[in-house]
């Protein structure tokens, strides 16, 4: 077997969180001296026991890891926030140094943890994409090369020359993307990038990527909450939890093990300062819940059973023909359905300022019985974005108790819809 | 600047070993590798600093023509320095080249990671890159002020000799000082944003203990003193290459300065190399 491309060895990383951690202004560092001087002499003198280690506390991110990545193969990393996933990509990248361990990486690395990074509002499409490009490690003769080509991807060629604080926020997150997806490096380091821009252009990037794995023969870690994007792009994955690796192996079963472990958010899913896509101040997603009919919060069903989808946004300026909805996916990505309220003719119009709560009846006997992951989503469509959630709430379908399609054979298709029947006997 | 290769192809064995405290063993050449980042962020930094000021790049030849007026009137005209044989202004602007050129790059440097935060916490690159383009950006000012202050000089009937042809020594020498300094103030900003405070009284300081507005022949009492300043030499030799005039290099003096530069630039170095790491989890 060839030598595997990045080999991760008993990685930890520390964190010291309280007051005297890291001094960030001088007169702290100056107390910190004096303090730890007076408290010396404290020990010294047998007084004032334990004021030395007084206000810090020790915060490992990330305890001993170890796995393998292989050449060309592309790994998923998993885990709710918090879990080290992050602090993982860093150190990979070299932005920030392991407490512990060693890692061992062959081949160039290219890290793509933020998109458009260092893109400057002031200067133009062209010279962000130089600049951009040169911080993402190309050379200048590279990103000529590439030029015309990321340019097309973006789909930006009459605004090249414009700056990009004019840009709408899908041509801003479609230039940083395409320069990215540019890249030729031999391991590719990917964080939730993919959670931007409008689902056309998410498709074409998923593409992309997928491309740069099979045909190329890159290495990818890519790190996600999107499962359906894990399952899509990703062989293998890798769960982290608590900064320690509690699950590695076969994305199918690590991602069925980490959505029934109960880690992820269930059933409801809440923003209580509001969220929205870049540059959007006229719209903020507040919360998205699961309920029975009688309005409690559950995540999970009867397959035959109605349930309820309850969507909350502030408007803050009269809003147009914008549709908020859901997606639901299985938990391989594959998406069963997406709804909008522009179903609802009275929905489509203006919007007024405000808090608005929408509730949306999903029928019963139509799934089949299983995990799913429901995705708000809210957008003024072929105009922008307004909200994309990276992370879905998890719903599970019960088939036990089903009076219908769960005898011992499994049905197949996507959907297990109760149909009428007749019969007769002509 | 020439294209350079892709980097994978200069880069065959291309394995890098992530470990804590591991000094990078390809410190220089990873500089080396990006050396087109510097550029760029340079090119970025001088592009935004005029695109939304109304009289542009003149900023550029604004400050350093008042500053010389300022200087020219206090020294020249209110304590009555005595000039040489080189006009008084002129005395002057050969003084606020180097000046200039120190103040910018230790004040570009010094900010340089705090402006770049948002890049230092989520792209790897040598950090020394951000300091390193803030010096290029001052060079450059340099440059323009020095272009434009060619035909006012000829006109005061400074003519340039052959010692024209070893100012570049002493730009150099401007630079290490510059380099030197920035790199202590950079690292030392990050970890304590005191430093942003501290800057601009050291620079206010710095104006007046370097011989930018008098001549240091003329206080020979504080020159011993005055010598142990860096950028002194550099002053002197800004005078020596573009004034004709009777400014007389002390070898001593030279050295002196060149020792205490190369000195404060090995330690900026060392200093930034022993805290860079730790840059991202600070910043």
């Amino acid at each position: 077997m060839p030598e595997p491309a990045i080999t991760i060895q008993d990685i930890g990383k520390r964190y010291v969180i309280g007051r005297a951690s890291h001094p960030s202004t001088f007169r702290d560092a100056l107390v910190g001296k004096f303090r730890g001087m007076r408290s010396a002499l404290g020990r010294l003198s047998g007084r004032d026991p334990g004021a030395a280690d007084g206000s810090t506390e020790d915060f490992w991110a990330l305890s001993n890891v170890s796995f393998d990545v292989q050449k060309g193969e592309v790994v998923g990393l998993i885990g709710r926030n918090g879990a080290g996933k992050s602090t993982l990509l860093k150190i990979l990248s070299r932005i920030t140094e392991p407490t512990t361990g060693r890692i061992k990486v062959r081949g160039r690395v290219a890290s793509l943890l933020e998109v458009g990074t260092g893109f400057h509002p002031e200067l133009t499409g062209r010279e962000n994409l130089f600049l951009n490009g040169a911080i993402l490690g190309m050379s200048r003769a590279e990103i000529r090369r590439k030029f015309d080509e990321i340019v097309a991807f973006a789909e930006v060629e009459k605004f090249l020359d414009t700056q990009v604080k004019f840009y709408s926020s899908g041509m801003y997150v479609r230039l940083a993307f395409a320069i990215a997806a540019h890249l030729e490096p031999e391991i590719l380091i990917v964080d939730e990038v993919l959670a931007v821009g409008d689902i056309n252009f998410q498709r074409k990037c998923l593409g992309k990527m997928r491309n740069v794995s099979t045909q190329e023969g890159r290495t990818v870690l890519f790190v996600s909450h999107n499962m359906a994007a894990v399952n899509q792009l990703c062989g293998r994955a890798v769960w982290l939890e608590h900064g320690r690796v509690r699950g590695d192996g076969l994305t199918r079963e690590v991602c069925a093990n980490y959505l029934s472990s109960g880690a992820v958010d269930q059933g409801e899913m809440n923003w209580p300062e509001g969220v929205a896509e870049r540059g959007v101040d006229d719209f903020k997603f507040l919360s998205i819940r699961a309920t029975d009919l009688q309005g409690r919060a559950s995540a999970a069903f009867g397959v035959a059973e109605d349930f309820i989808i309850e969507l909350r946004f502030r408007v803050l300026q009269p809003l147009a023909l914008a549709r908020i909805g859901f997606l639901v996916t299985t938990t391989d990505g594959t998406v069963i359905f997406d709804a909008y309220d522009s179903d609802e003719p009275d929905a489509w119009g203006k919007r007024e300022v405000g808090a608005h709560l929408l509730r949306c009846r999903v029928p019963g006997a139509l799934m089949q019985p299983g995990n799913y992951l429901v995705y708000a989503n809210a957008d003024v469509p072929n105009l922008r974005g307004l909200f994309r959630a990276e992370a879905g709430i998890t719903l599970t379908l019960d088939g036990a108790h089903a009076d219908y399609g769960t005898g011992p054979v499994r049905r197949e298709g996507l959907i297990l819809p109760k149909l009428q029947w007749t019969h007769e006997m002509p | 600047m020439k294209p350079s290769a892709p980097f994978a192809a200069d880069l065959a064995p291309d394995e890098i070993i992530i470990e804590s405290g591991r000094a990078d063993a390809h410190y220089w050449r990873d500089l080396w590798r990006y050396h087109e980042l510097l550029w760029f962020l340079a090119l970025r930094d001088i592009k935004v600093r005029y695109k939304q000021a109304v009289l542009g790049a003149g900023w550029a030849v604004i400050q350093p023509a008042m500053t010389t007026v300022l200087l020219t009137f206090v020294f020249g005209k209110l304590a009555k320095m005595p000039a040489g044989n080189a006009p008084y202004p002129m005395l002057v602007l050969a003084g606020l080249l180097p000046w200039q050129l120190f103040s910018n790059a230790f004040n570009g440097a010094g900010s340089s990671l705090i402006s770049n935060a948002q890049l230092i916490s989520k792209v790897y690159f040598p950090r020394m890159v951000a300091p390193l383009s803030a010096l290029a950006v001052a060079l450059l000012d340099m440059a323009i002020v020095l272009a434009l202050a060619a035909p006012v000089a000829l006109a005061y009937g400074v003519v340039p000799t052959w010692r024209l042809f070893l100012l570049p020594l002493f730009i150099v020498g401007c630079l290490v000082v510059a380099l030197g300094a920035g790199l202590w103030i950079t690292a030392l900003t990050v970890k304590y944003r005191d430093f942003r405070f501290i800057t601009p009284f050291l620079l206010q300081i710095g104006l007046f203990v370097t011989p930018v507005g008098y001549r240091i022949d003329n206080i020979p009492s504080w020159r011993g003193l005055l010598a142990l300043n860096p950028l002194t030499g550099v002053v002197d030799g800004f005078r020596w290459c573009l004034l004709a005039g009777d400014t007389v290099l002390v070898p001593l003096e030279l050295v002196a300065s060149g020792g205490i530069g190369a000195l404060l630039l090995w330690s900026g170095i060392w200093y930034f190399r022993k805290t860079e790491r730790r840059f991202a989890d600070v910043i």
